[in-house]
């Protein structure tokens, strides 16, 4: 009787199941991030690339609160730019190195997040919705209000013109501007950046948050995402949960906040509209919430559309369409794009799921439950 | 300060008819309509179309600018009957997460799509369909007449709409379903009828309030449901979401609070909106049924 519930093998070529597929596909990413420099460091492939890698960097950040905490986070641009007002106002007025400003800038979005996801994370999940989406208009506006001078008496920070003469990363007596010689190989400050960028994008971004989420915190946010009572049952405390994630992610976007800030060597305030915290939302959307590969790929292809699209016009309404796609996303492939629990895109749960009926209607039982009971 | 309160109460009144359609989609199926504020949008974009490619509206002045409100008012609701069939209703079983991320595409669809048509550019209000300037003095204020007319026009749609809903069938049926939706069915409620029907109301609501914004500020642009739609979901917390009475008086006082805001700033207007939204922040944590919620705080 049991012998026969055992699920069939699957009919598809068994490398499409291979986890081993994903490892060689994660290190031809990889290598082609770093090899990319070689082939074509100019400075508009440089510069497009390095932002890329700083979407790939918040979309794995907001990938831990949406993907796999489940809560909706409307505003996340705010702790990106107060990651960047952050590192700003402290490298200027007490003119330490950017690395010196880490900790602040860590701190800070700690701080905020506890501010935000302390009181509303005890409410109903879409009220986070709506309070992250407010708390990132009071963050543009007071971006947009704020002036600040430094101690010298000179204006740090001007209002809607943000703030300028952002610091580059300097280590020690060198700094990135100086550019560096390897074996009498030139590097220029922008290749050297986007190193820098794509590898703290690969090992704190990528490695390090699909490592977070496999172990067992990771679990917990996944367990309180699918059902928060059955969790709570299980012993996890269930706020703690969500607030580790709200600020796990919250840190995140602060560190990507200060990559960019040092990117373009100032801040605007006009950058932190809500259209970029929906951009990171769509990335991890369409590419699959709690999958990686799936992230990973939807950060790439929100950034590098812009890029890509030769005519100008498709360019200017990408939001349209980023509109409609979001929508038949939710409606035809929930999952998005690279489902976290596939392999690879396609790799076909549902060829799966037929093959399990077909058998099970030839041996005349029916096995499998084809209807789900919900119940609210 | 008695032209605070003017400002403030006529501000409210715009709030409070899109805070309604919030709260009653809210209130019904437990969904946050982000495409609510856009539909505001939509409404005075479409009546903007109506006065001025339809010619000879002008020669009939008022009752022609009536007309248009309530032909956008119906074709407003029908957006929002469709925007749910097409995107809420194939996800009312999927988990919640899912239809607010499609609420965010519908409300990126109609930005985009208003933007596609009718430029990006502020359109500004056919001068004829404005409102005139006469004004009344109150104690050492004034208020216009077209202010006067605007408010009782928004305060009679909502006393209408309260009558509705608690004394028909179909506002019975309304009510029934924010209960307890399974058990509406089994009573033989029309649910899937109800719940079109609510979003129609609540467009509709929002659609006139477009029309109205556009009478009056004269200037219309496609991304202003985006504020605007935020500004009503606070004031429906403020009331006590899912309350009827309690977006009415969360409008009113968000109003209130706004222009009062500017006024101890001494006109200057930057951050009100900090102030708004500090409110939500401020309410959803300490009162988070607002002013009229029940007392039941549902976790999940």
């Amino acid at each position: 009787m049991a012998s026969a519930t055992i699920a069939p093998a699957l009919k598809q070529p068994a490398w499409t199941n291979d986890r081993n597929v994903l490892r060689v596909l994660a290190i031809v990413f990889v290598v082609f991030v770093y090899v990319l420099p070689l082939i074509d460091d100019s400075t508009k492939t440089m510069d497009f690339m390095t932002k890329a890698m700083i979407y790939v960097f918040l979309g794995m950040g907001l990938n831990v609160v949406v993907g796999y905490a489940g809560l909706l986070d409307l505003g996340y641009i705010a702790f990106y730019a107060i990651g960047a007002y952050t590192c700003g106002i402290l490298t200027q007025a007490f003119h330490i190195p950017q690395w010196a400003a880490v900790p602040g800038v860590v701190v800070a979005c700690i701080i905020a997040g506890i501010i935000i996801g302390g009181p509303t994370l005890r409410l109903r999940s879409d009220y986070l919705a709506i309070v992250t989406l407010g708390f990132g208009e009071i963050i543009r506006v007071t971006a947009r209000n704020l002036t600040i001078d430094a101690p010298d008496g000179s204006p740090m920070v001007r209002g809607p013109s943000g703030m300028a003469n952002i610091e580059q990363w300097s280590f020690g007596g060198w700094s990135f501007t100086d550019g560096l010689n390897i074996g009498g190989m030139f590097i220029r400050e922008q290749v050297i950046f986007y190193y820098f960028v794509t590898t703290i994008a690969l090992v704190l971004g990528v490695f390090g948050i699909s490592r977070l989420a496999n172990g067992r915190l990771g679990r917990a946010w996944k367990a309180v995402r699918d059902d928060e009572d059955a969790a709570e049952a299980m012993g996890i405390n269930t706020y703690t949960t969500k607030i580790t994630a709200y600020i796990i992610g919250a840190v995140w976007a602060g560190l990507a906040g200060q990559l960019s800030a040092t990117q373009q060597l100032s801040i605007a305030p006009t950058s932190f509209e809500f259209l970029f915290s929906a951009l990171i939302l769509m990335a991890v959307v369409i590419g699959g919430m709690g999958s990686t590969p799936g992230v990973v790929l939807g950060a790439m292809f929100v950034s590098l559309v812009p890029n890509l699209l030769r005519n100008y016009e498709w360019a200017e309404n990408r939001y349209l369409y980023f509109g409609i796609l979001l929508v038949v996303v939710m409606l035809f492939r929930p999952k998005g794009f690279w489902p976290a629990t596939d392999i690879l895109p396609w790799s076909s749960e549902k060829i799966h799921k037929w093959l399990t009926a077909r058998k099970a209607a030839k041996a005349g039982k029916d096995l499998i439950a084809t209807e789900e009971d919900t119940y609210e | 300060m008695t032209q605070v309160l003017i400002d403030g109460l006529f501000l409210g009144c715009v709030y409070a008819l899109i805070a309604l359609g919030y709260s009653m989609v809210y209130g019904i199926i437990k969904l946050l309509n982000f495409a609510h504020g856009d539909i505001f949008m939509f409404g005075a974009m479409i009546a903007f179309t109506m006065l001025t490619a339809v010619p000879g509206l002008q020669s009939a002045g008022i009752v022609a600018v009536f007309g248009v409100l309530i032909l956008s008012m119906f074709l407003t609701g029908g957006t929002g009957v469709l925007i749910e069939a097409v995107a809420y209703k194939p996800l009312r079983s999927a988990p919640r997460l899912s239809l607010l991320i499609t609420a965010v595409g519908m409300s990126f669809v109609l930005e985009y799509g208003v933007k596609q048509f009718w430029g990006s550019k502020s359109i500004t209000w056919p001068q004829w369909a404005q409102m005139g300037a006469g004004s009344i003095p109150i104690f050492d204020g004034t208020i216009t007449i077209s202010r006067l007319v605007l408010m009782a026009v928004s305060i009679a749609l909502m006393v209408g709409l309260g009558f509705y809903i608690n004394g028909t069938r179909q506002g019975r049926a309304m009510r029934a379903i924010a209960l307890d939706q399974r058990a509406s069915t089994l009573m033989g409620v029309d649910v899937n009828r109800t719940i079109s029907l609510v979003f129609f109301i609540g467009s509709a609501l929002a659609g006139a309030a477009g029309v109205m914004f556009g009478m009056y500020y004269g200037a219309i642009g496609f991304m202003m449901g985006f504020l605007l739609g935020l500004k009503a979901f606070t004031a429906a917390v403020i009331g006590g979401i899912g309350n009827m009475y309690g977006a009415m008086l969360g409008g009113l006082t968000l109003g209130l609070i706004e222009r009062t805001t500017v006024y101890f700033c001494n006109g200057d207007d930057s951050w009100k909106d900090v102030v708004s939204f500090g409110l939500l922040i401020l309410f959803l944590t300490l009162r988070p049924t607002g002013i009229l919620g029940d007392r039941v705080v549902e976790r999940m």
